[in-house]
């Protein structure tokens, strides 16, 4: 264990490995590992973000599908109301020709009614006129008895 | 059994192999400048070739290491030696993070210790290698059968002090940079007794000292660990290198060697390790320190 200037060649070396590291090394490797650093933290965040858009868009899935759901619920309410509303308009209309129908069936069928008095007054005057004349063997002037005739076609 | 005895039972086996003594103390000899074991202690006229060409080039292969990540990190996915270069600068920035709460500093400190932990650990690991396998390869190459070479940089003391006097450096020029340097001369003084006329000289010694324990404490603990380390996996080689002695103490001594390099090679790589981060981690707390005042 002798002293001697390879102490200071030593020295010397080790200032210019030390400066050397420090100049072309260093640098590159620690810029290269913040680099990582931060890629990896902007992964993570990103992945994150994914995880939270992911959330909200399952959330607003759920929201369509909900409404969704309601509009269709409604709509068939509607229809439904609308068919019900129909069907009733239907059947108030059916009723009102019924009823018109009948009505006017029952016109009708008093009119016939009146008409066949009518005819029957008519022939029943005729028929006591025929019954009269024939009664009387003579010949009743119909002109002179024609107020008369009017009279009992009233009382008919 | 002591080394000596393995030794001489090496020495019967191989009449010109060399003693145990003579063995380990060639293996801790550096290949230098002078071309001749270093005589003093001290002596900057002398330079580790060895020590330098491994440190160095190990030094290359960390920064080619990184560079090769750095060059293609992408933020994209990573690929294993991506992650794995990734891994290691997480760990170097969040340790200086929580130390060195400059900004500023961090922009050098944290890549320094990435440097120091990469490139420690490389020269540790030259302890992996098999002993004498690069040595062996320099004495074949150079035809010199007593060619010296030890392979393992912060084996070496000069390359551990010379990497702490560094991180000495760099906590005086925190301390000047973040305190001024008339704050940091005026801690000097004040600290850690208090501001006292009578204190100013036992302040300055106790900085002194501490600056000093600092950094030898922190060369010489990698140092020691690796070079004690060395040394085991010197006497381990002894023992197989006597192999072939009488009796059954040969195929023992094998069996040893087996033994005790598994053993100590598998808890040397926690060594290598550890020392590799206990080395980046007090040259963060050093200089974090200089970030403080008392």
């Amino acid at each position: 264990m002798n002293l001697n200037a390879t102490l200071f060649a030593q020295l010397i070396v080790f200032f210019v490995l030390a400066w050397v590291t420090m100049k072309f090394v260093w640098p590159p490797i620690v810029k290269a590992l913040d680099e990582r650093a931060k890629k990896i933290a902007d992964g993570l965040a990103a992945a994150d973000k994914a995880k939270t858009d992911l959330a909200l868009a399952e959330k607003k899935v759920a929201e369509e599908l909900r409404k969704a759901r309601e509009s269709g619920a409604e709509l068939r309410s509607g229809a439904e109301k609308q068919a019900a509303k129909l069907v009733e308009e239907a059947r108030a209309e059916a009723a009102r020709i019924v009823s018109a129908a009948r009505e006017a069936a029952e016109t009708e069928a008093a009119a016939a009614t009146q008409r066949a008095k009518e005819s029957l007054r008519e022939h029943v005057a005729q028929l006591a006129v025929a019954g009269a004349e024939k009664i009387l063997r003579k010949e009743i002037n119909a002109q002179a008895h024609a107020d008369l005739l009017a009279q009992l076609k009233s009382e008919l | 059994m002591s080394i000596e005895e393995a030794g001489t039972q090496a020495h019967e086996a191989a009449a010109n192999a060399p003693s145990a003594g003579e063995y380990i103390v060639h293996h801790l000899t550096h290949l230098n400048s002078t071309g001749h074991p270093q005589a003093s202690i001290i002596d900057f006229s002398v330079i580790n070739l060895d020590t330098l060409f491994y440190s160095l080039t190990l030094g290359v292969v960390t920064i080619l290491i990184l560079w090769f990540a750095a060059r293609k990190a992408t933020s994209g996915v990573p690929g294993r030696f991506q992650g794995a270069v990734e891994v290691l600068v997480d760990m170097v920035a969040s340790q200086a993070k929580g130390i060195i709460h400059e900004e500023e500093s961090r922009k050098f400190v944290a890549p320094l210790a990435l440097t120091i932990f990469v490139w420690v650990f490389l020269m540790n690991a030259m302890d992996f290698l098999p002993l004498d396998v690069l040595p062996s390869l320099w004495q074949g190459v150079t035809g010199d059968h007593h060619a010296y070479m030890r392979v393992v940089p912060t084996a070496d003391l000069n390359a551990t002090l010379g990497m702490s006097l560094g991180v000495l450096l760099l906590c005086l020029y925190y301390n000047v940079k973040i305190k001024g340097f008339g704050g940091w001369v005026h801690e000097l003084f004040t600290a850690p007794f208090g501001s006292h006329p009578l204190l100013y000289p036992i302040n300055f010694a106790m900085q002194l000292i501490e600056f000093a324990a600092k950094t030898i404490s922190h060369g010489m603990r990698l140092f020691g660990n690796m070079y004690a380390g060395e040394l085991v996996f010197m006497l381990i080689a002894l023992m197989g290198a006597a192999w072939s002695s009488s009796g059954a103490t040969g195929p023992l001594l094998m069996l040893g060697h087996i033994l005790a390099g598994s053993v100590w090679a598998i808890f040397h790589i926690l060594i290598v390790v550890l020392q590799a981060f206990i080395f980046m981690m007090l040259a963060l707390v050093y200089i974090g320190q200089a970030h403080e005042g008392h």
